[in-house]
């Protein structure tokens, strides 16, 4: 089933009055309950294609559709509410709020959502054990390594039963040991809670465990593979 | 939501900064309400010096106060002491009293004709015992013990003059005056000599006194009856006082009632130029002024009188208020600056600090609004703690400075007044600079607020 779909999307920096091409001409289609990563070289335009698929960038040119609604049409706050109710992110500094416990972290986007706390307290408690953190639910960000960090980060994110959820290259700031780790377990989050993950990676752990895999360059899809299936070339 | 729980943690991250920015607020606030509470003093020593003084109300003559000052026969009031008790048996107003008494003032001249000089003065004619009972008023529970008039227990040809007047008359020996070295007048500036008609009738008003057994000067206050005729009184001067003010101690005669009326009225039915009302609390006041214009409109209402409260009769008063107002007001306006700047500069660093916070927050769904909100609320939880604690600073600062003994002599009194602070029970002050500093920590959180919550989310989360 289709969950996003962007058509001739285009997305233009402004440096020093310079237009700077970041994506061009991008047709892209991401399937429900799949691990798709994003690769290509530095400057490619993964993460501009993450922001965009994630809300939180507009394109220039295009439309972007996920879950069905046309993203791209939707006020700053609609915006924000559809974040919050169908996204989830994974970071690649982690991005916890320093000043919450590893518990309120994977709470607070179930605040933005005003669930009732008795679902908070279920979820969080169940998120934390699948993560392996249930002991280090009262520390906070700063008393964790930083692969329990990224493992919090990861239930965060999926705190709110999201759609989808985007990890901007998630294990560049783990060893390789614990970056295999975390690959492990979103790829077992991901099956077991029946969502897609979309990463930026250029990690070849990351590639391995794709289902589909979209290839960057220079700011165009340059291959798009679909496994158990052939690549297919892009036009 | 969390968002003050999330606040207090946020500023307890930079405990430093935070401390810095509560201190400026506490010494802002402190300031300010030490120097309120010394305005509330000045306000409530002026009040209580007019009240004791002159009353909370007086009733006068219509236009007397504009235009009768100097004709207390046109301006008098005939039929005061009906007035007085109907003042004093009204059901309404009685429980509201603690005086009500009459007084006279007129113009004249003083002389000392013995020594050949005179000079115009201002006698005031009351009933002493009166006087006493308003200067007990003491609302404010200030520590002075009150005052009690020197013509206390005295014969009525007694008089109090001030020390200006002794100067002029030459009487600063007998009266014991201080910083008065006894001039003997060049002929020309002593004016012309009295004429003959005055100089026999003071001759004739002073034959039937007989000599005081004491050793008092005496001096003869020359003023216009009521028709306008001459007439001479002659006083023993018990006492030079200083009056406090210059231009009152130069003119300032205090006299029994009853000699003033002799003096004005002579065998008529005396009359006196305003009956003075004083309240039990200044609160009382536009109650007491309602009722009594409520009187005059109907069981009075063929008597030409108007009622005046202490502020109209002592402008003075309102003009020191106003002026302390201001100062208050400007200096306020000056801290509550520092304050707003100190607390926006805070404010301004956190948000760069937490860029990445912010761009991580706005991802996973928090609406500009809630960054607004999360920093507005870092800055009135700053505001309440400085209130918090800059309030209880204050009171503490005002109970260690009342304590001191501190004194110091307000313009226009004569002995000195302890110095002191009203902060504790100042509700209005004290919510009034609450409210001020909190609003001024919420103005000054709300622009760098703004500014975290306009930030592209794609922008915040790149920052290092």
């Amino acid at each position: 089933m289709q969950l996003v779909q962007l058509k001739d999307v285009t997305r233009t920096y402004q440096l020093d009055a310079v237009d700077v091409p970041a994506l061009s001409d991008i047709n892209l289609e991401i399937y429900s309950d799949r691990f798709t990563v994003v690769s290509g070289a530095s400057g490619s335009g993964k993460t501009t294609l993450l922001n965009l698929i994630g809300c939180i960038d507009r394109p220039n040119r295009g439309t972007v559709s996920v879950a069905g609604q046309a993203v791209h049409t939707l006020s700053d706050n609609a915006l924000s509410d559809f974040r919050a109710q169908h996204l989830g992110f994974v970071f690649q500094n982690f991005n916890l709020l320093p000043v919450l416990t590893a518990y309120e972290n994977v709470e607070y986007p179930l605040l933005l959502a005003r669930a009732p706390k008795q679902r908070r307290r279920e979820r969080v408690a169940a998120l934390l054990e699948a993560v392996g953190l249930t002991e280090f639910a009262r520390h906070r960000p700063g008393q964790l390594s930083g692969g329990q960090r990224q493992r919090v980060a990861i239930a965060r994110a999926l705190a709110t039963q999201p759609r989808l959820v985007l990890a901007d290259e998630p294990t560049a700031n783990l060893d390789s040991k614990t970056g295999a780790a975390i690959i492990g377990l979103m790829r077992r989050m991901q099956r077991d809670h029946h969502v897609s993950f979309v990463f930026s990676s250029h990690d070849p752990k990351v590639l391995a465990e794709a289902d589909d895999a979209v290839t960057l360059q220079d700011g165009r899809i340059t291959a798009v593979e679909r496994r158990n299936a052939s690549a297919e070339p892009m036009p | 939501m969390k968002t003050l729980s999330i606040a207090i943690r946020n500023l307890l991250r930079n405990r430093r900064r935070s401390a810095m920015t509560l201190s400026a607020m506490v010494i802002g606030l402190v300031a300010v309400l030490l120097f309120g509470g010394y305005i509330r003093n000045i306000n409530y020593g002026l009040q209580t010096d007019f009240v004791q003084r002159s009353g909370h109300l007086q009733i006068q003559h219509k236009d007397y106060f504009l235009y009768g000052t100097g004709n207390p026969g046109a301006y008098g009031i005939p039929n005061y002491e009906r007035i007085i008790n109907l003042l004093r048996q009204d059901a309404v107003l009685a429980p509201m009293l603690t005086v009500v008494t009459p007084t006279l003032q007129l113009g004249g001249i003083a002389g000392n004709f013995s020594a050949g000089v005179s000079r115009t003065v201002y006698a005031t004619g009351m009933v002493v015992e009166d006087q006493n009972r308003m200067a007990e008023w003491n609302d404010y529970h200030f520590p002075s013990r009150p005052r009690t008039m020197t013509l206390t227990g005295t014969p009525t040809d007694t008089a109090v003059i001030g020390t200006g007047v002794a100067r002029v008359l030459q009487l600063c020996a007998p009266l014991a005056v201080s910083n008065c070295v006894q001039v003997q007048p060049a002929p020309s500036a002593s004016g012309p000599p009295l004429s003959a008609d005055i100089a026999e009738l003071a001759a004739a008003q002073t034959s039937d006194i007989k000599p005081s057994a004491s050793q008092l000067p005496r001096i003869q206050i020359l003023a216009a009856t009521a028709h306008g005729a001459p007439n001479v009184a002659e006083v023993n001067v018990l006492k030079a006082q200083y009056q406090g003010v210059k231009e009152l101690d130069d003119i300032y005669v205090g006299l029994h009632l009853a000699e003033a009326q002799k003096l004005i009225f002579g065998g008529e039915p005396p009359q006196v130029t305003a009956i003075i009302v004083q309240l039990h609390h200044t609160a009382q006041l536009p109650a007491a002024r309602a009722r009594i214009q409520q009187i005059l409109a109907t069981s009075l209402k063929e008597e030409p009188l108007e009622i005046l409260d202490f502020e109209t009769l002592n402008p003075f008063y309102r003009q020191s208020i106003s002026m302390f107002d201001a100062i208050f007001g400007f200096m306020s306006v000056l801290i509550g600056g520092i304050v707003l700047f100190t607390i926006s500069n805070t404010m301004g660093m956190a948000v760069v600090e937490r860029t990445a916070e912010i761009g991580t927050l706005r991802a996973i769904g928090l609406r500009r609004g809630g960054i607004r909100l999360m920093f507005v609320s870092e800055g009135v939880m700053l505001g309440v703690a400085g209130i918090a604690l800059g309030v209880a600073a204050a009171v503490v600062a005002g109970w260690v400075i009342n304590r001191m003994g501190l004194t110091w002599t307000p313009p226009g009194r004569v002995e000195p007044v302890a110095l002191s602070l009203r902060v504790a029970g100042e509700n209005r002050m004290l919510a009034g600079s609450a409210i001020a500093l909190l609003l001024v920590a919420a103005v000054s959180a709300f622009w760098p607020a703004a500014r975290a919550a306009r930030m592209n989310i794609v922008d915040a989360l790149r920052h290092v």
